[in-house]
């Protein structure tokens, strides 16, 4: 095992995005580093700046207005870069599908390798999710991730941008 | 000492913070904040607009996902709307179990509060003791309604789960327990000096900006007046059990923190009231599933202030029209007025302070920019 790869699967540090959910998610993240759950055991940790993370744990839909937000978080973090999906809303849209300023789950926006349901999420499911990304990496998997990370789909603005740079 | 030049400071949507994506631009002119603009919107899902395309009861479980923290205020908030649409009268035990729910909600909401100011004042240690503290709300809370975030207790003509006696011995128990050691966190936090000095003359809201600005809840509360929907319009059995409005005079973050941790006293001493005055009878009565053309405004006290829902029936099963006027779109320009003469390093501080919940108050898309 590479000293990169044992310090990924060892220590990822985690940045948590909200692009629209209700808070649940979000405080069931943060209870799960309070002592209770404490998923600083696994050598997770939640810092501030997404030039310094790993893992990307998004909750909630993604709302149009913060589209272009989530995909520039995105880029900014360093390759090889993780997305975690926590709650219903995260993974599918939830309750908020068919709502008219939401697109739906992450994936529509950006590739996700992890998918925590439940609305939300108790604190033990988002760590068994964040355990199993773990248990990915270190199997091997996410290795050909190194490259440019793809991205799925482009926001509505952006695409417009891009038309008119064309015309 | 003033540069004479400002610069700018955006501030969000992604920041350590806060747990919401908001924006703000902060013109700074040395380490005073001069001009604050905020722009919100990020977390707009258009919550109203899909309250009309579902059925009243389906609308139910809409309500509390409009906020995943005051998620039975909301809930709350909805069903004496929609109550007061038919109209319906619930049992009067339903309507002491929705109470009890409510001061729960209170107390692991104000708990979580008082932890990310603390957190925020840099006091990581209080931080991780009231969230632990917290875990015990949230296992009262699984036990009675079989979540921990979103309850699901409430539906329209009453609640869904009864409290067993079992229950309620567990509650008092809890509380003796919680209670006690809000106490001794709040002594702390009254003596505690690096606490004080990052708290004290912080974010001062004069009472009269309070009233012009329309804060309200602990808020407004913390600069000395007296406003709680609990006892101003008492709704569900607010009117029967004797309880104070805390106020303090302190006008600054420090006295939010305060009059927060002495509600939760004051809230523990409402649910052992409600519990010992418990009804017996029915838990719930059959709604219809159509509602005749009509009117009605819910008025509730979330934990982070009044909270006011509107409903507009027109024969079918679901609404023709339905308001939500969450408790931070009364806070925010207040917390805006607060921030200018602030350092920066305050920002956090005096943000985090209203308790500000975004996901409730973002009702803005802008489709169209004009050219
Ligand atoms: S999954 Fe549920 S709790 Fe989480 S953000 Fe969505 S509605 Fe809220």
């Amino acid at each position: 095992m590479s000293v990169r790869k044992w310090a990924r699967i060892r220590s990822p540090w985690l940045i948590h995005f909200n692009t629209g959910g209700c808070n649940g998610c979000d405080i069931e993240f943060v209870a799960a580093i309070t002592p209770r759950f404490d998923v600083e055991r696994f050598g997770i940790k939640l810092q501030g700046s997404p030039r310094h993370a790993d893992v990307l744990g998004v909750t909630g839909p993604i709302t149009m207005q913060i589209t272009k937000r989530l995909l520039r978080i995105y880029r900014q973090m360093p390759e090889p870069k993780f997305v975690v999906a926590i709650g219903t809303c995260a993974t599918s849209g939830g309750p908020f599908k068919d709502c008219y300023s939401v697109h739906g789950g992450v994936d529509t926006v950006i590739p996700v390798d992890v998918y925590i349901p439940g609305c939300p999420p108790k604190p033990e499911a988002i760590i068994y999710g964040i355990a199993k990304l773990l248990n990915k990496l270190s199997e091997g998997e996410g290795e050909e991730k190194v490259e440019e990370g793809k991205v799925i789909k482009e926001s509505e603005e952006e695409r417009r941008e891009k038309e008119a740079k064309g015309h | 000492m003033s540069y004479g030049t400002t610069i700018k400071v955006p501030f969000g949507p992604q920041h350590p913070a806060l747990k919401e994506p908001e924006y703000f631009l902060f013109e700074v002119d040395g380490d005073i904040v001069v001009k604050v603009t905020p722009r919100i919107g990020y977390v707009h899902r258009g919550v109203e607009k899909a309250f009309e395309q579902e059925t009243y009861l389906h609308n139910l479980y809409l309500a509390e996902r409009i906020c995943g923290i005051c998620s039975h205020a909301h809930s709350t908030c909805y069903t004496q709307t929609i109550e007061g649409l038919i109209p319906l009268e619930i049992p009067p035990r339903a309507v002491y179990i929705r109470l009890i729910m409510a001061e729960l909600e209170r107390l692991h909401s104000h708990s979580l509060w008082v932890g990310i100011a603390a957190h925020e004042a840099g006091f990581d240690t209080l931080f991780m003791y009231l969230w632990r503290d917290r875990e015990m709300i949230m296992d009262l809370m699984e036990e009675i309604s079989g979540n921990r975030v979103t309850h699901a207790i409430n539906t329209i003509g009453g609640v869904r789960r009864d409290i067993t006696s079992e229950q309620a011995t567990k509650i008092k128990k809890f509380l003796e327990k919680f209670e006690s050691n809000v106490k001794e966190y709040t002594k702390v936090l009254e003596s505690e000096q690096t606490f004080i000095k990052r708290t004290k003359d912080v974010g001062v809201l004069k009472p009269r900006d309070a009233i012009v600005l329309c804060a309200v809840g602990p808020t407004l509360r913390a600069s000395g007046i007296k406003s709680d929907v609990r006892a101003d319009d008492p709704y569900l059995a607010y009117g029967e059990i004797p309880f104070n409005v805390i106020t303090h005079d302190g006008c600054d973050v420090y006295a939010r923190t305060i009059v927060r941790c002495e509600e939760m006293i004051e809230s523990a001493n409402i649910i052992r009231y409600a519990l010992d005055h418990l009804p017996e009878g029915k838990i719930k009565v059959p709604p219809p599933r159509t509602i005749a053309p009509n009117e009605s405004v819910g008025r509730v006290e979330a934990p982070r202030g009044e909270l006011i829902h509107y409903a507009r029936s027109n024969g079918t099963n679901k609404p023709e029209r339905y308001k939500v006027r969450a408790p931070t779109l009364g806070n925010l320009a207040s917390v805006c007025q607060t921030l200018i003469g602030a350092h920066v390093a305050d920002i956090p501080l005096i943000l985090a302070g209203i308790d500000p919940c975004f996901s409730c108050m973002d009702r803005v898309i802008i489709t169209k920019k004009s050219v």
